[in-house]
Protein backbone atom coordinates (compact mmCIF):
# COMPACT_ATOMS: atom_id res chain seq x y z
CA UNK A 1 0.00 0.00 0.00
CA UNK A 2 1.00 3.42 -0.50
CA UNK A 3 0.06 6.49 1.83
CA UNK A 4 -2.39 8.90 1.79
CA UNK A 5 -2.14 12.09 -0.30
CA UNK A 6 -0.32 14.89 1.55
CA UNK A 7 1.39 18.19 0.55
CA UNK A 8 5.54 18.17 1.04
CA UNK A 9 7.36 20.53 2.85
CA UNK A 10 11.26 20.80 2.27
CA UNK A 11 12.35 23.52 4.77
CA UNK A 12 16.10 23.81 4.57
CA UNK A 13 16.35 25.97 8.20
CA UNK A 14 15.00 24.94 11.47
CA UNK A 15 13.03 28.24 11.28
CA UNK A 16 11.61 27.22 8.24
CA UNK A 17 10.14 24.05 9.75
CA UNK A 18 9.25 25.78 12.65
CA UNK A 19 7.31 27.87 10.94
CA UNK A 20 5.74 24.99 8.23
CA UNK A 21 4.68 23.43 11.83
CA UNK A 22 3.27 26.52 13.08
CA UNK A 23 1.22 27.26 9.84
CA UNK A 24 -0.19 23.51 9.61
CA UNK A 25 -0.97 22.42 13.53
CA UNK A 26 -1.76 19.19 13.96
CA UNK A 27 -2.33 18.48 10.15
CA UNK A 28 1.45 18.36 9.79
CA UNK A 29 3.83 15.38 10.24
CA UNK A 30 7.49 15.36 10.86
CA UNK A 31 9.81 13.38 8.38
CA UNK A 32 13.08 12.50 9.63
CA UNK A 33 14.48 9.15 8.02
CA UNK A 34 10.81 8.09 7.65
CA UNK A 35 11.64 4.36 8.88
CA UNK A 36 8.95 4.41 11.19
CA UNK A 37 7.08 7.09 9.70
CA UNK A 38 6.22 5.57 6.33
CA UNK A 39 5.08 1.95 7.82
CA UNK A 40 2.34 3.70 8.99
CA UNK A 41 1.75 5.98 6.51
CA UNK A 42 1.86 3.18 4.28
CA UNK A 43 -0.85 0.79 6.52
CA UNK A 44 -2.72 4.15 6.66
CA UNK A 45 -2.35 4.20 10.48
CA UNK A 46 -2.01 7.77 10.27
CA UNK A 47 -2.98 10.45 7.02
CA UNK A 48 -1.40 13.64 7.77
CA UNK A 49 -1.97 16.32 5.09
CA UNK A 50 1.03 17.98 5.55
CA UNK A 51 4.48 16.10 5.40
CA UNK A 52 7.40 18.14 6.79
CA UNK A 53 10.63 17.02 5.89
CA UNK A 54 13.75 17.94 8.02
CA UNK A 55 16.35 15.62 5.68
CA UNK A 56 17.48 19.18 3.66
CA UNK A 57 18.30 20.84 7.39
CA UNK A 58 22.08 20.49 7.66
CA UNK A 59 22.15 22.25 11.29
CA UNK A 60 20.36 19.01 12.43
CA UNK A 61 23.12 16.42 11.41
CA UNK A 62 26.35 15.82 13.00
CA UNK A 63 28.38 15.07 16.83
CA UNK A 64 29.99 17.27 18.50
CA UNK A 65 32.39 17.73 21.20
CA UNK A 66 30.87 20.40 24.22
CA UNK A 67 33.16 20.35 27.26
CA UNK A 68 31.60 17.80 29.78
CA UNK A 69 29.00 16.13 26.95
CA UNK A 70 28.66 14.99 23.55
CA UNK A 71 25.96 16.62 21.55
CA UNK A 72 24.17 14.29 18.87
CA UNK A 73 22.01 16.30 16.35
CA UNK A 74 18.83 14.91 15.96
CA UNK A 75 18.72 14.11 12.10
CA UNK A 76 22.14 12.22 13.08
CA UNK A 77 21.91 8.97 11.27
CA UNK A 78 21.85 5.59 13.39
CA UNK A 79 25.18 4.76 11.15
CA UNK A 80 26.54 7.49 11.78
CA UNK A 81 26.49 7.69 15.23
CA UNK A 82 27.13 3.66 15.22
CA UNK A 83 30.44 4.55 13.95
CA UNK A 84 31.43 8.19 15.51
CA UNK A 85 34.73 8.27 17.11
CA UNK A 86 33.54 10.84 19.96
CA UNK A 87 30.69 8.49 20.79
CA UNK A 88 33.23 5.69 21.27
CA UNK A 89 35.59 7.71 23.42
CA UNK A 90 32.63 9.28 25.43
CA UNK A 91 29.54 7.51 25.01
CA UNK A 92 30.35 3.99 24.09
CA UNK A 93 26.72 2.66 25.12
CA UNK A 94 25.34 4.30 22.77
CA UNK A 95 27.38 2.65 19.86
CA UNK A 96 26.70 -0.98 21.32
CA UNK A 97 23.25 -0.73 21.09
CA UNK A 98 22.93 0.72 17.69
CA UNK A 99 25.30 -2.20 16.41
CA UNK A 100 22.07 -3.81 16.91
CA UNK A 101 19.48 -1.26 16.23
CA UNK A 102 17.50 -2.94 13.05
CA UNK A 103 19.57 -3.38 9.85
CA UNK A 104 21.74 -2.06 7.60
CA UNK A 105 19.50 -0.37 5.48
CA UNK A 106 17.45 1.08 8.21
CA UNK A 107 20.28 2.02 9.90
CA UNK A 108 21.51 4.34 6.75
CA UNK A 109 18.32 6.45 6.31
CA UNK A 110 16.82 6.57 10.23
CA UNK A 111 17.78 9.22 12.92
CA UNK A 112 18.97 9.22 16.11
CA UNK A 113 16.15 11.57 16.94
CA UNK A 114 13.78 10.04 15.07
CA UNK A 115 14.18 6.99 17.08
CA UNK A 116 14.00 8.70 20.36
CA UNK A 117 11.02 11.31 19.37
CA UNK A 118 9.17 7.60 17.81
CA UNK A 119 9.11 6.88 21.78
CA UNK A 120 8.37 3.12 21.21
CA UNK A 121 8.77 1.25 24.26
CA UNK A 122 10.78 -1.61 22.75
CA UNK A 123 13.15 1.13 20.41
CA UNK A 124 16.65 0.57 21.23
CA UNK A 125 18.16 4.07 21.95
CA UNK A 126 15.69 4.90 25.03
CA UNK A 127 17.33 3.35 27.63
CA UNK A 128 20.86 3.85 27.21
CA UNK A 129 20.13 7.16 26.38
CA UNK A 130 18.26 7.39 29.70
CA UNK A 131 21.10 4.93 31.51
CA UNK A 132 23.48 8.28 30.44
CA UNK A 133 21.37 11.05 31.99
CA UNK A 134 20.82 12.95 28.57
CA UNK A 135 19.19 15.86 28.10
CA UNK A 136 16.99 16.69 25.06
CA UNK A 137 16.84 20.27 23.31
CA UNK A 138 13.40 20.90 22.01
CA UNK A 139 12.51 23.75 19.84
CA UNK A 140 9.10 25.64 19.29
CA UNK A 141 7.80 29.10 18.40
CA UNK A 142 8.94 30.72 21.61
CA UNK A 143 12.88 29.34 21.25
CA UNK A 144 13.94 26.28 22.53
CA UNK A 145 14.22 24.69 26.13
CA UNK A 146 16.08 21.38 27.74
CA UNK A 147 13.92 18.33 28.96
CA UNK A 148 15.77 16.35 31.30
CA UNK A 149 15.95 12.63 30.48
CA UNK A 150 13.23 11.40 33.19
CA UNK A 151 10.93 13.61 32.02
CA UNK A 152 11.04 13.21 27.99
CA UNK A 153 9.93 9.77 27.70
CA UNK A 154 5.99 10.48 28.72
CA UNK A 155 4.15 7.34 27.89
CA UNK A 156 3.83 4.65 25.25
CA UNK A 157 5.04 6.66 21.82
CA UNK A 158 4.65 9.80 23.82
CA UNK A 159 7.45 12.40 24.98
CA UNK A 160 7.40 15.70 25.88
CA UNK A 161 7.68 17.07 22.60
CA UNK A 162 4.69 19.49 22.24
CA UNK A 163 2.82 20.11 19.07
CA UNK A 164 4.56 22.83 16.67
CA UNK A 165 7.88 21.33 18.86
CA UNK A 166 10.73 19.60 17.15
CA UNK A 167 13.67 17.90 19.15
CA UNK A 168 16.86 19.47 17.97
CA UNK A 169 19.33 17.51 19.74
CA UNK A 170 20.52 15.30 22.50
CA UNK A 171 23.32 16.07 25.01
CA UNK A 172 25.13 13.10 26.40
CA UNK A 173 27.15 13.75 29.78
CA UNK A 174 30.75 12.00 28.79
CA UNK A 175 31.26 8.67 30.61
CA UNK A 176 34.72 8.63 29.16
CA UNK A 177 36.76 5.10 30.14
CA UNK A 178 33.45 3.70 31.52
CA UNK A 179 32.97 -0.18 30.01
CA UNK A 180 29.32 -0.54 28.36
CA UNK A 181 27.45 -3.11 27.09
CA UNK A 182 23.76 -3.35 25.64
CA UNK A 183 21.84 -7.26 25.48
CA UNK A 184 19.34 -7.35 23.82
CA UNK A 185 17.27 -10.70 23.40
CA UNK A 186 15.34 -11.29 19.75
CA UNK A 187 13.68 -14.58 18.51
CA UNK A 188 14.43 -12.99 14.89
CA UNK A 189 16.66 -11.19 12.99
CA UNK A 190 16.94 -7.14 13.27
CA UNK A 191 14.01 -6.49 14.80
CA UNK A 192 12.93 -4.82 18.02
CA UNK A 193 13.89 -6.65 21.70
CA UNK A 194 11.84 -8.75 23.66
CA UNK A 195 14.10 -7.01 26.77
CA UNK A 196 16.86 -5.38 26.26
CA UNK A 197 19.24 -4.30 29.13
CA UNK A 198 21.77 -1.01 28.64
CA UNK A 199 24.43 -0.90 31.03
CA UNK A 200 27.31 1.62 31.33
CA UNK A 201 29.98 1.17 34.45
CA UNK A 202 33.39 2.66 35.81
CA UNK A 203 35.51 0.02 37.32
CA UNK A 204 38.41 0.37 39.67
CA UNK A 205 40.54 -2.47 39.78
CA UNK A 206 38.01 -5.38 40.54
CA UNK A 207 35.25 -3.34 42.04
CA UNK A 208 32.16 -1.30 40.48
CA UNK A 209 32.51 2.13 41.58
CA UNK A 210 29.75 3.29 39.44
CA UNK A 211 27.10 1.86 37.69
CA UNK A 212 24.04 2.84 34.93
CA UNK A 213 21.19 0.74 34.26
CA UNK A 214 18.20 0.92 31.18
CA UNK A 215 16.15 -1.16 30.99
CA UNK A 216 13.86 -1.41 27.31
CA UNK A 217 10.50 -2.82 26.66
CA UNK A 218 10.04 -2.90 30.64
CA UNK A 219 7.00 -0.62 30.48
CA UNK A 220 5.28 2.14 28.64
CA UNK A 221 8.72 3.72 28.48
CA UNK A 222 12.32 3.31 29.11
CA UNK A 223 13.11 2.44 32.81
CA UNK A 224 16.19 3.35 34.74
CA UNK A 225 17.33 0.68 37.03
CA UNK A 226 17.99 2.58 40.21
CA UNK A 227 18.15 0.00 42.53
CA UNK A 228 20.11 -2.15 40.18
CA UNK A 229 22.78 0.30 39.96
CA UNK A 230 22.85 1.19 43.54
CA UNK A 231 23.66 -2.39 44.72
CA UNK A 232 26.48 -2.85 42.57
CA UNK A 233 28.18 0.07 43.72
CA UNK A 234 31.29 -0.46 46.00
CA UNK A 235 30.88 -4.05 44.89
CA UNK A 236 33.55 -6.30 43.23
CA UNK A 237 33.31 -7.86 39.41
CA UNK A 238 32.15 -11.40 40.58
CA UNK A 239 29.56 -13.58 39.06
CA UNK A 240 28.13 -14.10 42.60
CA UNK A 241 27.96 -10.11 43.42
CA UNK A 242 26.46 -9.38 39.77
CA UNK A 243 24.03 -12.13 40.19
CA UNK A 244 22.25 -10.69 43.41
CA UNK A 245 22.15 -7.24 42.35
CA UNK A 246 21.14 -7.88 38.57
CA UNK A 247 18.26 -9.96 40.71
CA UNK A 248 16.35 -6.50 41.91
CA UNK A 249 16.29 -5.39 37.58
CA UNK A 250 12.43 -6.32 37.44
CA UNK A 251 11.55 -4.26 40.72
CA UNK A 252 8.79 -1.63 39.56
CA UNK A 253 8.64 -2.46 36.48
CA UNK A 254 5.50 -3.20 34.40
CA UNK A 255 6.09 -4.86 31.30
CA UNK A 256 3.70 -6.31 28.88
CA UNK A 257 2.21 -9.62 27.82
CA UNK A 258 2.31 -10.04 24.10
CA UNK A 259 2.73 -13.11 21.32
CA UNK A 260 6.33 -12.87 22.42
CA UNK A 261 6.35 -13.27 26.04
CA UNK A 262 4.60 -12.59 29.38
CA UNK A 263 4.78 -10.35 31.58
CA UNK A 264 6.58 -12.39 33.92
CA UNK A 265 8.81 -13.93 31.46
CA UNK A 266 10.09 -10.21 30.67
CA UNK A 267 10.45 -9.95 34.11
CA UNK A 268 12.85 -13.42 34.24
CA UNK A 269 14.47 -12.09 31.32
CA UNK A 270 15.35 -8.45 32.90
CA UNK A 271 17.47 -10.48 35.61
CA UNK A 272 19.07 -12.45 33.43
CA UNK A 273 20.31 -9.76 30.70
CA UNK A 274 21.23 -7.07 33.15
CA UNK A 275 23.42 -10.18 35.10
CA UNK A 276 24.98 -10.85 31.57
CA UNK A 277 25.24 -7.12 30.87
CA UNK A 278 27.07 -6.21 33.38
CA UNK A 279 29.71 -8.73 33.40
CA UNK A 280 30.45 -7.61 29.55
CA UNK A 281 30.71 -3.90 30.61
CA UNK A 282 32.70 -4.35 33.35
CA UNK A 283 35.13 -6.75 31.22
CA UNK A 284 34.83 -10.03 33.43
CA UNK B 1 2.93 16.94 -7.97
CA UNK B 2 6.50 18.01 -6.66
CA UNK B 3 9.28 18.33 -9.13
CA UNK B 4 12.06 16.10 -8.31
CA UNK B 5 15.40 15.81 -9.90
CA UNK B 6 17.78 12.88 -9.45
CA UNK B 7 20.46 10.81 -10.62
CA UNK B 8 19.46 7.40 -11.44
CA UNK B 9 22.29 4.62 -12.54
CA UNK B 10 24.06 7.18 -13.89
CA UNK B 11 21.48 9.78 -15.98
CA UNK B 12 19.96 13.09 -14.88
CA UNK B 13 15.76 13.27 -14.27
CA UNK B 14 13.41 15.25 -13.80
CA UNK B 15 9.69 14.51 -13.45
CA UNK B 16 6.75 16.04 -11.57
CA UNK B 17 5.74 13.30 -8.83
CA UNK B 18 2.72 13.00 -5.99
CA UNK B 19 4.35 13.17 -2.98
CA UNK B 20 3.46 10.20 -1.75
CA UNK B 21 4.88 8.48 -4.80
CA UNK B 22 7.51 5.78 -2.90
CA UNK B 23 10.86 5.77 -4.49
CA UNK B 24 10.22 1.77 -5.22
CA UNK B 25 6.93 2.72 -7.17
CA UNK B 26 9.11 5.98 -9.44
CA UNK B 27 11.96 3.23 -10.30
CA UNK B 28 9.75 0.52 -11.41
CA UNK B 29 6.54 2.31 -13.15
CA UNK B 30 7.67 5.96 -13.90
CA UNK B 31 11.28 4.87 -15.23
CA UNK B 32 10.89 1.09 -16.26
CA UNK B 33 13.33 -0.18 -13.80
CA UNK B 34 11.49 -3.13 -12.70
CA UNK B 35 15.10 -5.19 -11.58
CA UNK B 36 14.18 -3.52 -8.46
CA UNK B 37 11.55 -5.51 -6.84
CA UNK B 38 8.61 -5.32 -3.74
CA UNK B 39 8.66 -8.34 -1.49
CA UNK B 40 6.90 -7.16 1.52
CA UNK B 41 5.01 -3.91 2.30
CA UNK B 42 6.50 -3.78 5.92
CA UNK B 43 9.95 -2.95 4.86
CA UNK B 44 11.54 -6.16 6.03
CA UNK B 45 12.61 -8.09 3.27
CA UNK B 46 14.93 -5.44 1.72
CA UNK B 47 13.96 -6.79 -2.10
CA UNK B 48 13.85 -3.46 -2.86
CA UNK B 49 17.26 -2.92 -1.74
CA UNK B 50 18.94 0.23 -3.95
CA UNK B 51 21.88 2.74 -3.27
CA UNK B 52 21.23 6.27 -2.22
CA UNK B 53 24.13 8.52 -2.72
CA UNK B 54 26.05 5.02 -2.47
CA UNK B 55 24.64 3.57 1.01
CA UNK B 56 22.06 1.06 1.04
CA UNK B 57 18.34 1.34 1.74
CA UNK B 58 15.35 0.02 1.09
CA UNK B 59 13.38 2.08 -1.21
CA UNK B 60 9.78 1.08 -0.14
CA UNK B 61 10.54 2.67 2.56
CA UNK B 62 12.12 6.19 1.51
CA UNK B 63 9.74 8.74 -0.84
CA UNK B 64 10.72 9.77 -4.18
CA UNK B 65 10.95 13.16 -3.14
CA UNK B 66 13.33 12.49 -0.44
CA UNK B 67 15.66 11.48 -3.39
CA UNK B 68 15.99 14.69 -4.73
CA UNK B 69 18.97 15.94 -5.36
CA UNK B 70 20.71 12.66 -5.21
CA UNK B 71 22.20 9.76 -6.56
CA UNK B 72 20.25 6.35 -6.94
CA UNK B 73 22.06 3.16 -8.35
CA UNK B 74 20.12 0.12 -8.62
CA UNK B 75 20.71 -3.27 -9.52
CA UNK B 76 20.21 -2.11 -13.04
CA UNK B 77 23.22 0.85 -13.07
CA UNK B 78 25.24 -1.31 -10.60
CA UNK B 79 27.86 -2.75 -13.49
CA UNK B 80 27.76 0.18 -15.47
CA UNK B 81 28.14 2.98 -12.90
CA UNK B 82 30.48 0.63 -11.30
CA UNK B 83 33.13 0.68 -14.35
CA UNK B 84 32.41 -2.02 -15.87
CA UNK B 85 31.86 -2.60 -19.61
CA UNK B 86 28.60 -2.87 -21.20
CA UNK B 87 27.61 -6.54 -21.52
CA UNK B 88 30.01 -7.33 -18.65
CA UNK B 89 28.48 -8.06 -14.96
CA UNK B 90 29.62 -6.96 -11.86
CA UNK B 91 31.66 -8.99 -9.78
CA UNK B 92 29.36 -10.01 -6.67
CA UNK B 93 26.83 -10.35 -9.53
CA UNK B 94 29.67 -12.95 -11.33
CA UNK B 95 30.03 -14.22 -7.70
CA UNK B 96 25.85 -14.93 -7.20
CA UNK B 97 26.00 -16.79 -10.51
CA UNK B 98 29.48 -18.74 -9.54
CA UNK B 99 27.99 -20.11 -6.15
CA UNK B 100 24.56 -20.79 -7.24
CA UNK B 101 23.46 -17.77 -4.82
CA UNK B 102 20.04 -18.12 -6.07
CA UNK B 103 16.94 -19.82 -7.05
CA UNK B 104 14.17 -17.97 -7.80
CA UNK B 105 15.50 -15.16 -7.79
CA UNK B 106 12.78 -12.79 -6.39
CA UNK B 107 15.77 -11.55 -3.46
CA UNK B 108 18.79 -11.24 -5.45
CA UNK B 109 18.70 -7.72 -6.55
CA UNK B 110 18.20 -6.84 -3.24
CA UNK B 111 20.74 -9.31 -2.00
CA UNK B 112 23.61 -8.24 -4.58
CA UNK B 113 22.71 -4.50 -3.78
CA UNK B 114 23.14 -4.91 -0.20
CA UNK B 115 26.41 -7.33 -0.33
CA UNK B 116 28.27 -4.65 -2.19
CA UNK B 117 27.46 -1.85 0.37
CA UNK B 118 28.61 -4.76 2.83
CA UNK B 119 31.88 -4.76 0.95
CA UNK B 120 32.48 -1.35 0.06
CA UNK B 121 32.24 -0.68 3.96
CA UNK B 122 34.18 -3.85 5.14
CA UNK B 123 36.43 -5.49 1.68
CA UNK B 124 37.19 -8.91 3.77
CA UNK B 125 34.88 -9.89 6.38
CA UNK B 126 33.78 -13.02 8.46
CA UNK B 127 31.36 -15.07 7.36
CA UNK B 128 29.71 -13.70 10.56
CA UNK B 129 29.91 -10.38 9.21
CA UNK B 130 28.08 -11.04 6.42
CA UNK B 131 25.49 -12.68 7.83
CA UNK B 132 25.07 -10.18 10.39
CA UNK B 133 25.33 -7.50 7.74
CA UNK B 134 22.79 -9.55 5.37
CA UNK B 135 20.34 -9.60 8.03
CA UNK B 136 17.64 -6.68 6.72
CA UNK B 137 17.27 -9.39 3.08
CA UNK B 138 15.26 -12.20 3.42
CA UNK B 139 15.53 -15.25 1.22
CA UNK B 140 12.75 -17.78 1.17
CA UNK B 141 14.76 -20.24 -1.06
CA UNK B 142 18.26 -20.92 -0.48
CA UNK B 143 18.77 -21.56 2.86
CA UNK B 144 21.30 -18.26 2.63
CA UNK B 145 24.10 -20.94 2.87
CA UNK B 146 25.06 -20.15 -0.60
CA UNK B 147 23.97 -16.61 -0.54
CA UNK B 148 27.03 -16.09 2.15
CA UNK B 149 29.46 -17.82 0.10
CA UNK B 150 28.75 -15.73 -2.67
CA UNK B 151 29.50 -12.55 -1.17
CA UNK B 152 32.41 -14.33 0.43
CA UNK B 153 33.69 -15.50 -2.65
CA UNK B 154 32.85 -11.91 -4.11
CA UNK B 155 35.46 -10.74 -1.48
CA UNK B 156 37.79 -12.99 -2.33
CA UNK B 157 37.61 -16.17 -1.46
CA UNK B 158 35.87 -18.20 1.38
CA UNK B 159 37.42 -18.43 5.14
C1 LIG C 1 12.66 -3.28 9.36
C2 LIG C 1 12.83 -2.34 10.52
C3 LIG C 1 13.42 -2.81 11.69
C4 LIG C 1 13.59 -1.96 12.77
N1 LIG C 1 14.19 -2.46 13.89
C5 LIG C 1 14.39 -1.65 14.95
C6 LIG C 1 15.05 -2.13 16.12
O1 LIG C 1 15.48 -3.28 16.19
N2 LIG C 1 15.19 -1.28 17.17
C7 LIG C 1 14.75 0.01 17.10
O2 LIG C 1 14.93 0.74 18.07
N3 LIG C 1 14.15 0.49 16.03
C8 LIG C 1 13.96 -0.30 14.94
N4 LIG C 1 13.35 0.23 13.82
C9 LIG C 1 12.89 1.65 13.80
C10 LIG C 1 14.06 2.59 13.51
O3 LIG C 1 14.82 2.74 14.68
C11 LIG C 1 13.64 3.97 13.03
O4 LIG C 1 14.71 4.51 12.33
C12 LIG C 1 13.36 5.00 14.07
O5 LIG C 1 12.44 4.49 14.98
C13 LIG C 1 12.77 6.25 13.48
O6 LIG C 1 13.74 7.15 13.03
P1 LIG C 1 13.47 7.97 11.70
O7 LIG C 1 14.52 8.99 11.58
O8 LIG C 1 13.32 7.05 10.58
O9 LIG C 1 12.10 8.72 12.07
P2 LIG C 1 10.74 8.87 11.26
O10 LIG C 1 10.18 7.57 10.89
O11 LIG C 1 10.92 9.87 10.18
O12 LIG C 1 9.85 9.55 12.41
C14 LIG C 1 9.40 8.82 13.52
C15 LIG C 1 8.47 9.69 14.37
O13 LIG C 1 9.19 10.70 15.06
C16 LIG C 1 8.78 12.00 14.66
N5 LIG C 1 10.01 12.80 14.54
C17 LIG C 1 11.11 12.45 13.82
N6 LIG C 1 12.08 13.35 14.00
C18 LIG C 1 11.59 14.30 14.83
C19 LIG C 1 12.16 15.50 15.40
N7 LIG C 1 13.43 15.89 15.15
N8 LIG C 1 11.37 16.22 16.24
C20 LIG C 1 10.10 15.82 16.53
N9 LIG C 1 9.53 14.70 16.02
C21 LIG C 1 10.28 13.95 15.18
C22 LIG C 1 8.01 11.81 13.36
O14 LIG C 1 7.01 12.79 13.19
C23 LIG C 1 7.41 10.43 13.55
O15 LIG C 1 6.25 10.51 14.33
C24 LIG C 1 13.16 -0.59 12.70
C25 LIG C 1 12.57 -0.12 11.52
C26 LIG C 1 12.40 -0.97 10.43
C27 LIG C 1 11.76 -0.44 9.19
S1 LIG D 1 9.84 -4.45 -0.46
FE1 LIG D 1 11.13 -3.05 0.56
S2 LIG D 1 11.73 -4.17 2.27
FE2 LIG D 1 10.35 -5.55 1.34
S1 LIG E 1 16.21 -17.11 -4.24
FE1 LIG E 1 14.07 -17.17 -3.98
S2 LIG E 1 13.77 -15.70 -2.41
FE2 LIG E 1 15.90 -15.89 -2.46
Amino acid sequence: MIPTPFEYVAPTTLDEALAALAEHGDEAKVIAGGQSLLPVLRMRLNAPEVVVDLGGIPALRGIRDDGDAIVIGAMTTHHDVHHDPLVHEHAALLAKAEEHLADAQVRHRGTFGGALAHADPAGDLGAPVLALGAEFVVAGPSGSRTVAGSDFFVGLFETAIAEGELLVEVRVPKHTGWGAHYEKFVRVAHQWPIVAVAVAVRTEGGTIAEARVGLTNMGSTPLRAHSVEEALAGRPVTEDAVREAAALAAEGTNPPSDLNGQADYRRHLAGVLTRRAVLAAAGA
Amino acid sequence: MTRIEVTVDGSKVTDDVEPRMLLVQYLRETLGKTGTVVGCDTSNCGACTVHLDGRSVKSCNVLAVQASGHEVTTIEGLAATGGHADGQLHPVQEAFRECHGLQCGFCTPGMIMQAVDLLNENPSPTEEDVRLGMEGNLCRCTGYHNIVKSVLHAAGGAR
